[in-house]
């Protein structure tokens, strides 16, 4: 399989002042086709600076991301923009929903951004908000949704690029158990079905468990980095 | 907070010019006149007038004034201009400012002439050229600055020239058809009671006709209009104030529904609904302090800055000091108005619930008013906006009436902008490109400017508008330039022996004769058989004083001309019966004043002779055209042997044309007066533009305001906004797309604030020329694209000024927030 995240001596430094902060600090590490990946450990161990870095939204103080087979360190804003249009999808914790779009247009953003024809994106975004069960609420505002359902669209949104890779950021945890469970089967079958890599960043211990690998972080630093199908093993960087 | 800088500003600017006019006025009371008394008449004074003045005092200075044509031989112009014969003991009170100074001294001892000094700017003259008057040509000794009791505005009637009053007949004006003005300036002697004179003079003019003017009734007239002009500048200046409290109410109503949950925890933690309450209404009770107090800084300053703006219009010089009753007002206007505008949304604060700590909801602040506090509110809104435009106006009806007006502005904004954002939710094509629709949906987001800025702005476009509109509406009555087959330059006064004359100059001149009319003098001498004096003398009388004093100039002719219509009867077009009482034709408004129907009678002075007549027909006629147009017509045959003089009217082709045939025409017959109605409408249209120029100037601060309160509410917004576009930006939108977005929002904020500002002010202007002009507005298209597109540019400029940087957040700042 081959890796379609590659990242080698990524750091990433804030200034504050003349004081230093080093917030991830010299990671290595490759994503396999097709896998999936959790980034887990305590607040303010840099799990959400290191996906912000592996998905192109901030730029590393040192380092290397390869994403889909492009070092997007150093592209333009506008082309690594590019990049996560066709090529990555996004959960976050909070849904990031565009308020004064119904359901259905918000799923409808990232094709439309490329300007891909509506009617065929229409099309494509009822089908995905029917498989996340919203086939009935398209025409809803975010405001006329529950959490869970919020989600749900954040999700149908996330797949309506066909993404190669989804980075989900804490993506239950703004949801009760039962909602969040449903959220998580949701998200792991769409990948399945989608054939997409997972990349997962959560304090939740047993939504890690459900990826094949987990990435423990602490103070900026890999911790460790393990397969979890294949217990207690170590992956090499 | 700004918005509030503003509005009080402008208000503390206005009263305290008002309070330093008022003061200059008092301390230069006499200056207004110049004398202790004028008096004045049509013609020299009657003796027992003359005996009674001599009784008076022995300072008396005459001044002979009359229009007549000036003739400057440097640059060969002639310009009708406002002669003035004085006697040199005037002024006894200030002094007439020269350039140079002492030449108010010397021109009665050389026989020389003072010109308006702008006039000689105007026309490259300086001290030493010469100007013609009739029959004598002066030396100019200086520049007229100033003279006591005139402001710079008595220019616009026409240059002012100040010629010795000894020799006045020998200009060979008196006895050729000038229509002049005597005016008599008294100086009191020591002990004279002034109210004593006014009385004796207002008992002389039950017996005979005269009109008089003393400093305090001069003091008065002035002191009256400058508080029309302050109150109603001050009306203008409080709508920027009242945006101001708009910008306020919306900026708290942002603040307060980012600081919900902060509420509710206090509230969970025992604070009580008021306790919540005042936390808030301290920190706007102290924004609008903070607020007033630079804005009444900024207002003492920028009234330095008014007297640069209307020192032609008030013939004082205006003192500046500053007003502390104006500041305190200003204070407490804007506190109240920060208060009264912030407790709309601050009482919503008290029924914030500590429940919303649990369950975080969308809350529609308004929605948690109960009706009585609502209605309490507005009821008290509007007492305090009436209870203001009351103090300004001192007329109760018309404080109602501007309450009203705005009341009425204000809801349809309001509607305009709801049903905008209804439209924009329903309507929005779903096969839209995106970004269209999402430009288009933030008209109707959480925390969307449309009804701020449609308010705020709205109302200033409609207020400026509105004003350019009512001057183009006037302007464009009189502009007939350019207008073809319409005359361009009128002469008058033209003497019955000079007729022929001039007609010929006109011919040799290549130009076109339009219209060369005889004009009769006349006066109303009996009506349906009763003495006009008897009808003066009854107090039950409907027929108008003025229609029944005048002198009328008539005309004879046999048909209608094109400025009139026959409205009733017969238009007789020959008479040859002497003898017999003559059909003549009546105007149809002064019918109604001189409450007269067809077949009344009426007996005509004509210079010494009676000629009776009776009215066969009304017309309707056009007074906005510039021919000569009559009140009373005769039919041809009757008054063809009478003392008259002409009126003649031509269409010339070019200035240089306009200008040399006045000069040929003045220099063979000095009497005849030219008016260039090209000159008059540019004259004109200087003057209001300087009169609205100055309103303009206290319109601009509701605009200011408007801008404010929009930049205000755009920068409460300018969280979400930066949030959307990171957001856009992590789904993979390109900058110039998110930009995209963005400018169709503000374009169309833009547009339909213009759009409907315009259309609110072409309603009123509309409304203005019909009901109180009589004029039908045909809107200028030119000036109301021009708005459209500074006030697009504007909104735009103001949008994409909030939305600076967002461009350069990194996207990941989305996740931290979440993190």
């Amino acid at each position: 399989m081959s890796k379609i995240l590659e990242v080698k001596e990524l750091s990433r430094v804030f200034k504050s002042g003349t004081r230093e902060l080093t917030v991830v600090n010299n990671i290595s590490f490759g994503i396999e086709e097709g896998t999936t990946c959790a980034i887990v450990g305590p607040s303010g161990s840099g799990k959400t600076t290191l996906l912000g870095l592996c998905a192109g939204l901030d730029r590393p103080s040192s380092g290397i991301v390869n994403l889909t087979g492009t070092t997007i360190n150093s592209l333009s804003e506008d082309e690594r923009a590019s990049v996560r249009n066709k090529h990555v999808g996004f959960v976050f914790q909070t849904f990031q929903l565009v308020p004064t779009l119904t359901a259905l247009e918000n799923v409808m953003v990232p094709l439309e951004l490329r300007g891909e024809a509506t009617s065929d994106v229409r099309k494509r975004a009822i089908e995905l908000l029917t498989e996340v069960g919203l086939g009935d609420r398209v025409h809803h505002y975010p405001t006329q949704l529950s959490g869970g359902e919020q989600q749900r669209v954040a999700i149908a949104r996330a797949f309506i690029n066909q993404p190669k890779i989804l980075f989900a950021d804490e993506p239950t945890g703004n949801l009760d158990t039962e909602t969040g469970e449903h959220i998580e089967e949701l998200i792991f079958n769409l990948n399945k079905s989608e054939q997409t890599t997972l990349v997962l960043v959560t304090h939740d211990i047993e939504l890690a468990n459900k990826c094949d690998r987990i990435i423990r972080l602490k103070n900026g630093k890999v911790e460790s980095d393990e397969l979890v199908s294949m217990n207690d093993t170590e992956v090499a960087g | 907070m700004a918005a509030i800088i503003v509005g009080v500003a402008a208000q503390v600017a206005i009263t305290s010019f008002r309070v330093n006019l008022n003061e200059s006025i008092g301390n230069q009371a006499k200056e207004l006149l110049g004398a202790d008394l004028e008096v004045d008449r049509s013609a020299p004074f009657q003796p027992e007038l003359q005996a009674y003045l001599d009784s008076l005092s022995d300072d008396q200075a005459r001044m002979l004034s009359f229009s007549s044509m000036a003739y400057f031989p440097k640059t060969e112009i002639a310009r009708l201009s406002q002669i003035m014969a004085l006697e040199d003991a005037f002024p006894y009170y200030g002094i007439i400012e020269t350039e140079p100074a002492d030449a108010a001294d010397q021109y009665v001892s050389v026989n020389g002439a003072l010109v308006d000094q702008s006039i000689m700017q105007q026309f490259d003259l300086t001290v030493g050229d010469s100007v013609k008057v009739g029959l004598i040509t002066y030396e100019i000794i200086g520049g007229i600055i100033d003279i006591p009791g005139q402001s710079m505005a008595n220019t616009f009637l026409g240059p002012r020239v100040i010629i010795p009053y000894q020799n006045i007949e020998e200009t060979g004006l008196l006895e050729r058809g000038s229509r002049l003005e005597y005016t008599t300036f008294v100086k009191y002697q020591p002990g004279t009671d002034a109210e004593l004179v006014v009385e004796e003079l207002d008992a002389m003019r039950d017996s005979i006709s005269f009109g008089f003017d003393d400093v305090a009734e001069r003091q008065d007239e002035v002191g009256e209009a400058i508080i029309y002009l302050s109150n109603f500048l001050n009306l203008i200046g409080f709508i920027a104030l009242l945006l101001g409290g708009i910008g306020v109410a919306s900026s708290i109503f942002v603040y307060v529904r980012q600081k919900i949950s902060t509420v509710a925890v206090l509230r969970c933690m025992g604070a009580s609904a008021n306790q919540a309450l005042m936390i808030y209404l301290i920190q706007a009770t102290a924004m609008g302090f903070v607020g007033s107090l630079i804005g009444a800084i900024a207002g003492t300053v920028i009234q330095l800055y008014l007297p640069v703006l209307v020192q032609d219009f008030i013939p004082v010089d205006i003192e500046l000091f500053i007003s502390w009753s104006s500041v305190g007002i200003g204070l407490i206007t804007g506190v109240a108005i920060s208060v009264l505008f912030a407790l709309i949304p601050l009482l919503a604060v008290r029924k914030i619930s500590p429940l919303f700590t649990l369950r975080s909801v969308q809350v529609n602040l308004l929605g948690l008013l109960n009706l009585s506090t609502k209605t309490l509110l507005t009821i008290v809104v509007v007492l305090g906006v009436t209870g203001y435009a009351w103090i300004m106006l001192l007329d109760l009806v018309a404080a109602v009436f501007f309450t009203l007006g705005l009341t009425i502005c204000l809801l349809m904004l309001a509607g305009f902008a709801v049903l905008i954002m209804k439209a924009a939710r329903k309507f929005i094509p779903s096969g839209l490109n995106y970004e269209w629709r999402q430009g288009l949906a933030n008209l109707y987001r959480p925390n969307n400017q449309t009804t701020t800025l449609l308010l705020t702005f709205g109302l200033g476009v409609t207020l400026i508008s509105s004003l350019y509109l009512t001057q183009d509406l006037l302007i464009g009555t009189i502009d007939f330039e350019g207008e073809e087959d319409l005359p361009n330059l009128a002469f008058f006064d033209i003497q019955y022996d000079q007729n022929d004359g001039v007609n010929e100059i006109i011919a040799e001149n290549g130009v076109e004769l339009i219209q060369n009319v005889p004009i009769v003098t006349m006066r109303l001498q009996s009506l349906k058989g009763r003495d006009v004096q008897e009808i003066l003398n009854d107090t039950n009388r409907v027929a108008r004083r003025w229609a029944l004093n005048r002198e009328y100039r008539s005309t004879y002719r046999d048909s209608l001309v094109e400025t009139e219509a026959l409205d009733q009867g017969e238009f007789i077009s020959e008479f040859n019966n002497f003898g017999e009482p003559v059909p003549i034709s009546m105007e149809k408004e002064l019918m109604g004043d001189l409450s007269l129907e067809i077949g009344d009678t009426l007996v005509w002075d004509v210079q010494g002779i009676p000629i009776e007549s009776y009215i066969t027909s009304v017309r309707v006629v056009n007074w906005q055209t510039p021919q000569p147009n009559f009140f009373v017509v005769f039919p041809a045959g009757i008054l063809e042997q009478a003392p008259q003089f002409f009126a003649t009217t031509v269409n010339t082709t070019s200035k240089d044309v306009t200008s040399k045939l006045q000069r040929d025409i003045v220099l063979a017959y000095p009497n005849v007066s030219a008016i260039d109605v090209g000159q008059i409408v540019g004259t004109l249209r200087e003057f209001l533009d300087r009169v609205t120029f100055v309103i303009q100037f206290i319109g601009l601060f509701s605009i200011i305001t408007g801008l404010i309160v929009l930049a205000g509410s755009a920068a409460t917004s300018r969280f979400q906004r930066i949030r959307e576009s990171v957001l856009l930006r992590t789904l993979g939108a390109m900058q110039k797309q998110v930009v995209r977005i963005q400018i169709i929002e503000y374009a169309f904020l833009g547009i339909i604030a213009a759009f409907i500002g315009l259309l609110l002010s072409l309603g009123s202007t509309a409304l203005i020329g019909y009901f109180y002009f009589d004029i039908e507005l045909v809107p200028n298209f030119t000036i109301l694209g021009m708005e459209v597109v500074i006030l697009i540019a504007l909104v735009l400029f103001i949008g994409l000024m909030n939305t600076r940087g967002i461009h350069s957040k990194p996207p990941l700042e989305i996740l931290r927030q979440e993190a």
